[in-house]
């Protein structure tokens, strides 16, 4: 036998993150390039002049600062759960849901002022782009929503709110992560519209 | 002995992949396992291949034949064969014709040389030869397969209905796909077509995103990314080109959707049709392209990329030859990849872009012959002096050569912007690339179903088939490419139905009816290779486990791998998977997963250092 020949080659163990968070951000990264390819539509569309100028409404600023409560109240809730406090944690993923739903509703109500100002998804690609932009973002918002009603019952399910940090650890990434793609769409919203 | 005990329940431990009896559906239908999934896709994209292949046929047979009575098409037909009321001729409808080709397109493109081609090989080989159980995410990744079914029945359900399938060409420009009354296909037919197509992507997106969370996370020990095998950092670098381009055509396709369903002019300005004024302005059609071509054509390279793995492994492990140039290898499957994101403009060259735009697009465009001509010398360097055995996966890997050299040449003119002006749209591009993506791919395609046959399904295909096979398509590719150069150079454009209402072509109507003649041919000879490949899956002959004396960690499993793959603990990893033909060594043929120390005889001195066999007397203390 000469098993201690083998002493010096041992093969390295390789680089491993858990692999449902790189899923989670490879996923996040398919989404990215969804917002990469309209918003550079957006601006290849807008160098070709006949473009409509509208001043963006000043509730944004309402919906935006409500998305980055939200998010603070996400960050709650999981540091909650590391520290195994069930009430903090469930009351912090409430918090985090209603906020979100305002958001959507300011978002609405935004649509509304923008119709009020004759800028409608029918019609010049300048306002178009705008409904786009923002239902899309809507739209990835509700599939946030329906992950963290998801944590929401597991943490009434699990006996240890601490069981499901990991869990609760990515669809707090995927919140944070979809504030801070709306911050990146308000930001280059008031750059180019 | 303890340890090794520990060993062993570690890994039990580890693996809840343990036998147990699985129902019929569980194991064959809504499996999780990715060798079953594989499989799955492979055979899905053969049938794709099949239809796509019959489409080709129908419009070929119209082209060639032009006077043809195609009544006895009218059982599979039906109305689309237009009986003449005096003379009782068939003829193929006109707008079916154009249906034709966009169908043929796309489940070639999509069907068969991604999902078919990604599908099957990244699923079957990433975990077996990096050394994993199964896939990151299992269950993603048997969604993955269920919504590329979906997509297919959607897509063959536009076959019947009335006013047909999408027929606006695989690209899919607006105005034509834009606007449901510009043409019949331009209806139901393409609204199923964008429906397909956004379920398409997201089963290419949750494949891809396994794929990419596999390699990376669940390597085995000592499976660093310079001793992966070629074809997993093919598979690898694929995924990641489908992970960033695949979104942004679901965005176009989103844009193109609100434009046809919901009023909006993205892509559509100032359009009469019919005398009549259309309400939208603004929309620009240029855009469309852009977000399509960015996609478009780093999907030639996820086409193409996976054949071109498989190739490299195939071609070492039958010239018996460590590959040429391991790391420029990756290093131009690197190059190809980033380039592919910056060359989309050369396809809009004729869209009246800026030339100054178009001279960056050109120069771009062809820096990507340096990495491509890189691989292709080092395939021929890796042939060079081998000991060369011709085995039918092999015989299809150096037709793949053959086929991206004589291919990539005329994408060399075709990325002249000069050039371009005049050969856009003509069958020169169609003849360069089906040879060079088309041709080149589905030919890496079948050489892995070749050489993972064994691994698939535990037997043989049969040699013999494989050759005829092989030399029926290798010749009649040629034969049917070949001249389309010369009409394309001639300047007759592609999607035309009929060629003969212009004089200037009427001299290549024997070429065409030759073209057409070679390609009905072919289409028959790949049928040699499905009845191969069904009757092999239950009658083949058995393999053994290492039938072609490979290096890669797949041909450690058992004969047909089960649950898990391996029945014991994964293999480790100690050199990269060229140790073909070593000198010294006392086979061949030195699999990945033995350590140095075990091959003295054949081992460089750096190598004798990692095994510790440097001479050194403390180093080698023996152990009864």
């Amino acid at each position: 036998m000469v098993t201690d020949l083998h002493i010096k080659e041992v093969p390295q163990k390789q680089l491993g993150i858990n692999p449902k968070k790189f899923i989670l951000w490879l996923f996040m990264v398919s989404i990215v390039m969804v917002f990469a390819a309209l918003t550079s539509g957006f601006i290849v569309r807008q160098a070709e002049g006949n473009w409509i100028i509208y001043e963006l409404p000043s509730q944004l600023w309402i919906s935006t600062a409500i998305l980055f409560a939200s998010s603070l109240t996400a960050h709650w809730a999981l540091k909650s759960a590391q520290k195994n406090n069930s009430l903090q944690t469930k009351l912090g993923l409430w918090v985090t849901l209603g906020l979100g739903l305002v958001f959507l509703s300011t978002q609405l109500w935004v649509w509304e002022i923008l119709v009020q100002h004759d800028v409608y998804l029918v019609g010049n690609p300048g306002g178009s782009f705008l409904y786009v932009l923002m239902g899309v973002h809507a739209f990835h918002l509700i599939s946030g929503l329906i992950y963290l009603m998801i944590m929401l019952v597991k943490s009434y399910r699990a006996n240890e709110v601490s069981e499901i940090q990991f869990k609760l650890s990515l669809s707090t990434t995927y919140w944070h992560f979809l504030d801070g793609l709306w911050i990146y769409l308000y930001v280059f919203l008031i750059i180019y519209h | 002995m303890s340890t090794a005990n520990v060993d062993l329940t570690d890994e039990m431990g580890h693996d809840d992949h343990g036998h147990h009896e699985q129902s019929f559906v569980s194991k064959y239908i809504f499996s999780t396992d990715h060798k079953t999934i594989a499989k799955q896709f492979l055979i899905s994209g053969i049938i794709w291949a099949i239809i796509g292949g019959l489409l080709s046929v129908v419009f070929r047979l119209q082209l060639g034949f032009p006077n043809m009575d195609m009544a006895w098409l009218r059982p599979f037909l039906g109305e689309w064969i237009n009986i003449d009321a005096a003379t009782g001729m068939g003829k193929l409808d006109t707008e079916f014709y154009l249906a034709l080709v966009t169908m043929h397109g796309t489940i070639m493109v999509f069907f068969v040389l991604t999902a078919g081609l990604s599908g099957t090989f990244s699923n079957f080989l990433i975990p077996l030869q990096i050394g994993a159980r199964d896939m990151a995410s299992g269950f993603m990744n048997m969604l993955s397969y269920w919504f590329f079914f979906l997509s297919s029945v959607i897509m063959f359900a536009s076959f019947f209905i009335s006013t047909g399938p999408a027929s606006g060409s695989w690209v899919i420009y607006p105005p034509l796909s834009a606007l449901p009354q510009s043409m019949s296909g331009a209806g139901l037919g393409m609204t199923l077509w964008l429906v397909a197509m956004a379920l398409f992507i997201v089963s290419t997106l949750l494949g891809g995103i396994n794929y990419i969370a596999t390699i990376i996370n669940l390597r085995t020990d000592g499976m660093s990314f310079t001793k992966m095998p070629l074809t997993i950092w093919a598979f690898f670098l694929t995924a990641i080109i489908g992970l960033l381009s695949f979104p942004v055509l679901l965005s176009a396709a989103l844009l193109l959707i609100l434009d046809r369903s919901f009023g909006t002019s993205f892509f559509l300005s100032e359009i009469y049709i019919g005398g009549e004024a259309l309400p939208n302005m603004g929309g620009s059609p240029i855009l469309f392209q852009h977000l399509f071509w960015f996609l478009g054509h780093p999907e030639v390279y996820i086409v193409l990329l996976p054949s071109l793995g498989i190739t490299s492994e195939i071609i070492a492990t039958n010239a018996r030859k460590p590959i040429f140039g391991y790391r420029a290898m990756i290093g131009s499957m690197m190059g190809i990849a980033i380039l592919s994101f910056v060359v989309w403009a050369h396809h809009m060259f004729v869209t009246g872009m800026n030339p100054f735009a178009g001279s960056i697009f050109m120069l771009l465009t062809l820096i990507i012959a340096v990495p491509s001509a890189i691989k292709a010398f080092n395939y021929i360097t890796t042939l060079w002096k081998g000991n060369i055995i011709f085995t039918p996966a092999m015989m299809f890997s150096i037709g793949l050569v053959s086929f991206f050299i004589s291919g990539g040449v005329t994408g060399i003119f075709l990325g002249n912007a000069a050039l371009d002006i005049q050969l856009h749209d003509t069958y020169f591009v169609t003849a360069h690339f089906h040879l060079v993506m088309g041709s080149a791919a589905f030919f890496g395609m079948i050489a892995g179903v070749y050489h993972w046959f064994p691994k698939m399904f535990g037997r043989m295909m049969d040699r013999k088939l494989g050759y005829i096979h092989f030399w029926t398509s290798f010749i009649g590719i040629y034969l049917i490419f070949f001249p389309m150069h010369y009409i394309g150079i001639a300047g007759f454009p592609r999607r035309y139905y009929s060629f003969t209402n212009f004089d200037a072509f009427s001299t290549f109507t024997d070429l065409n009816a030759f073209i057409s003649i070679a390609a009905i041919a072919t289409f028959v000879a790949q049928l040699i290779f499905v009845f191969n490949f069904f009757y092999s899956i239950f009658k083949g002959r058995r393999a053994t486990q290492n039938p072609w004396n490979s290096t890669t960690l797949e041909w450690t499993t058992p004969i047909e791998p089960g649950h898990g793959n391996w029945p014991g603990p994964i293999p480790k990893v100690y050199r990269w998977p060229y140790d073909l033909s070593k000198p010294g060594a006392k086979e061949d043929f030195i699999p990945q997963n033995v350590p140095f120390a075990e091959t003295p005889e054949s081992n460089l001195p750096h190598e004798q250092e990692l095994a510790g066999l440097e001479g050194k007397e403390d180093n080698t203390i023996k152990v009864d």
